[in-house]
């Protein structure tokens, strides 16, 4: 038996989402562009997977920009606002604990001119509002704040910073990749202005995502070509994977409140069985302002990679932080901003549960996990 | 039984990996590593690069078992690159593969096998371990380090650090293998490296230009000092003694109108000596952190002495001396003895122990 304990990295994709792409992909080949009847049936299938995705997050239809997933999302987003603000704004603001995503971009734009802030985050990975309130003037163009974090979940206060945002006359963009499909999310209650979801993270298929860009914000495509996704998004659009993302976002919606209570009910398990029955353990996140499926866990004593290792040979896969942080040594720059020492942070494993995840996985874990750590901890002390 | 197998992405080590698959061992593969490659723009040495990882990967995923990178950049960049720039800032020539063998992969990648309660780790390395019961059944067995099967390849004088329980937990498939036949397996089994080079150079040095590398990280080494003949007239300058070996001939800068080689070097003037040939012709050495395999052995036992990897061994008589430390006395002269490399003694095709030249 395997249990897959890694959700925040991908999702299963579900059994109607993969039976709508494969039937997408053999049936409606059409281009949606196309006047003929056969674009006529892709660009129906578009628009109704529009209008599902929109409903995920109390969007409108025409204010979703399908996307090649999450990170396109977030470069769309903050490329895009800053193309267009660069004559009259020069300062681009986020959280440390962005995705690379974000981070990334920001940096290649620091090298274009741009001037960039990270927001510090307390010892639960939460921005305090009055630091970006300090940061904030006439000359920011854009705040990027990610509504919950990929490696601790950590919801942050988006309401708040976006209305401070507001004050000073910039843009608020959140990547919510994470939370599409673990929490409600509705952008006008947010007051958020953009908004990054990406579809297999809510059991939808790879390579798809899209950003929300509220009506009258201006924003300029990245990538140049076709008048695909109103000018805003050039390319055809990858009509089988969109097909399965409207579909996700529908069952997502549909069971959320379920989906949200059985993760919370078991992640709170499976954490309160690992403080209990191993010795030295400590939860990085903010205990009461969490996505309900994530936890983050140190295991004083063990490198987190042998860990992770043993738990795989054991059939449990976990991770280490963000999956696409391998390839080096850095060690996570989320746990690292919320000022924990090298050793907890090389500590650190994430359990990120599903909407598959049952009882019975989580009693395995709990029987496994004690067993293998006070190996690793008995060899490492040796 | 499970069994590690550490895979570096060459043939030997993925051959190694997929005889003991086949062997129906729970073979985990494990690579190493051990340099910071994130940038994926900087050159990195032959072997353990993205490449070789992504082709260990491959193998893996080819022969039906689990892989996994582990990070050892730190222990790495601890254990084998400080030591590699340690000891050309005194002088000496090191050896890093004998401290990659003995002091990471049957150091923390043993470790690691441990943790994943693997009884062994397996390598692709040319040399035999051989398990010898006691006749006293109270006593432990012993295990000892003889050459593999392949004379060409036989990499044992790589392997001369290893104790007894790191013995104990090795294993070395391709001992009794032609590397031909390793080759030919590879091949067979579709394995996609079974043409791959094998590497030679240093893994961790691109290009092989070790100079540039030991400068970039301790630039104070490249002092420039004098090049004399014995002596002691100055013949010309040079620009670092991390540059020579003693023994080495060529690229000294200097014409002269007979053969010369470098008979010492000085780190505390940065002195670079040469002679002739005559000059390196040396009939004793002594070395320090001895390691014996096995047992000890006695005063003036006769050995055959390799004080290079690639060079032909040579007939001595060994004086174990106290502190781990040993002293030789060569049959006939030898002119390559450089210190920093390692001696390691063979009584036929058993390895008796060696250590580090001074």
């Amino acid at each position: 038996m395997r249990i897959y304990l890694d959700h925040n990295a991908t999702t299963p994709v579900a059994l109607a989402v993969s039976d709508a792409v494969a039937d997408t992909l053999r049936s409606c080949y059409g281009n949606a562009s196309s006047i003929h009847f056969f674009g006529q049936s892709a660009k129906a299938k578009l628009d109704s997977a529009r209008s599902d995705v929109a409903k995920l997050i109390g969007g409108n239809p025409s204010e979703i920009i399908f996307t090649s997933g999450g990170t396109e999302a977030d470069n769309l987003a903050i490329r895009g606002v800053a193309e267009v603000a660069q004559h009259s704004r020069h300062q681009l603001i986020a959280s440390a604990i962005e995705h690379e995503a974000v981070l990334n971009t920001f940096k290649t734009l620091e090298k274009h001119g741009w001037n960039t802030t990270l927001l510090p985050v307390d010892q639960h990975g939460l921005i305090d509002p009055s630091d970006l309130e300090n940061e904030l003037s006439n000359d920011t163009a854009l705040v990027s704040v990610m509504h919950a974090n990929n490696e601790i979940g950590t919801i942050q206060p988006i309401q708040k910073l976006a209305q401070l945002t507001h004050r000073q006359g910039a843009l608020f963009h959140t990547d919510a990749v994470q939370s599409a499909g673990k929490i409600p999310i509705n952008v006008q209650a947010l007051g958020v202005d953009l908004l990054s979801i990406s579809a297999h993270k809510f059991n939808g298929p790879k390579g798809c995502g899209a950003l929300w860009v509220k009506r009258g914000a201006r924003l300029k495509s990245t990538i140049t070509g076709g008048r695909q996704e109103r000018n805003r998004r050039a390319g055809t659009e990858n009509v089988p994977a969109i097909v399965g993302m409207g579909i996700a976002a529908q069952n997502t919606l549909n069971a959320l409140d379920s989906t949200t209570e059985r993760t919370g009910s078991l992640r709170d398990k499976l954490e309160l069985g690992i403080l209990e029955g191993v010795p030295d353990t400590v939860v990085n996140g903010a205990p009461h302002c969490r996505i309900s499926n994530t936890t983050n866990i140190s295991f004083a004593g063990i490198e987190a990679e042998a860990l992770l290792i043993a738990l795989d040979l054991e059939g449990i896969a976990v991770s280490t932080g963000s999956a696409c942080s391998s390839g080096t040594l850095e060690p996570s720059h989320v746990l690292k901003a919320m000022g924990f020492g090298s050793r907890r942070i090389q500590n650190s494993i994430r359990f990120s549960l599903g909407s598959g995840t049952t009882n019975t996985e989580i009693d395995r874990v709990l029987t496994i996990i004690p067993t293998v750590v006070s190996k690793l901890r008995r060899l490492s002390r040796t | 039984m499970r069994i590690v197998a550490a895979m570096s992405g060459g043939v030997d080590s993925s051959v190694a990996a997929a005889l003991l698959a086949a062997d129906g061992y729970d073979v985990v593969g494990l690579s190493m590593q051990l340099y910071d490659q994130s940038t994926g723009e900087q050159s990195f040495g032959s072997c353990c690069t993205l490449d070789d990882l992504t082709e260990a990967r491959q193998v893996a995923n080819h022969i039906g078992i689990p892989h996994y990178i582990v990070n050892f950049e730190r222990q790495f960049q601890e254990t084998v690159v400080a030591h590699f720039i340690r000891e050309y800032s005194v002088a000496r020539t090191p050896i890093p593969c004998v401290h990659c063998n003995s002091d990471l992969k049957f150091s923390s990648l043993l470790d690691r096998a441990r943790g994943l309660d693997a009884a062994r780790v397996a390598t692709g390395h040319y040399a035999r371990v051989e398990r010898l019961e006691s006749d006293n059944p109270a006593q432990e067995p012993r295990y000892v380090l003889r050459r593999a099967k392949d004379t060409q390849k036989d990499q044992t004088y790589f392997l001369f650090s290893l104790t007894q329980s790191q013995l104990e937990k090795a294993m070395f498939p391709l001992g009794g293998l032609m590397k031909s036949d390793v080759r030919r397996y590879a091949s067979e089994q579709g394995l996609q490296v079974a043409d791959k080079p094998d590497s030679h150079e240093i893994c961790f040095v691109p290009d092989g230009d070790y100079a540039t590398f030991i400068e970039r990280r301790e630039p104070s080494i490249a002092r420039s000092g004098a090049v004399k003949d014995p002596s002691g007239r100055i013949l010309g300058r040079h620009s670092g003694i991390h540059r020579f070996t003693v023994g080495q001939r060529k690229g000294l800068g200097i014409s002269s109108s007979e053969r010369l080689y470098v008979t010492s070097l000085d780190a505390t003037t940065a002195t670079v000596t040469l002679g002739p040939r005559a000059a390196l012709e040396r009939t004793t050495l002594t070395a320090s952190t001895v390691n014996w395999i096995s047992v000890k052995p006695k005063p003036e036992t006769t050995v055959t002495a390799k004080v290079r990897h690639h060079h032909p061994e040579a007939r001595a008589r060994v004086w174990p001396l106290a502190d781990k430390r040993l002293k030789l006395e060569f049959d006939s002269p030898q002119t390559a003895i450089a210190p920093g490399q390692a001696v390691v003694l063979y009584d036929g095709d058993r390895v008796l122990g060696g250590g580090w030249i001074d």
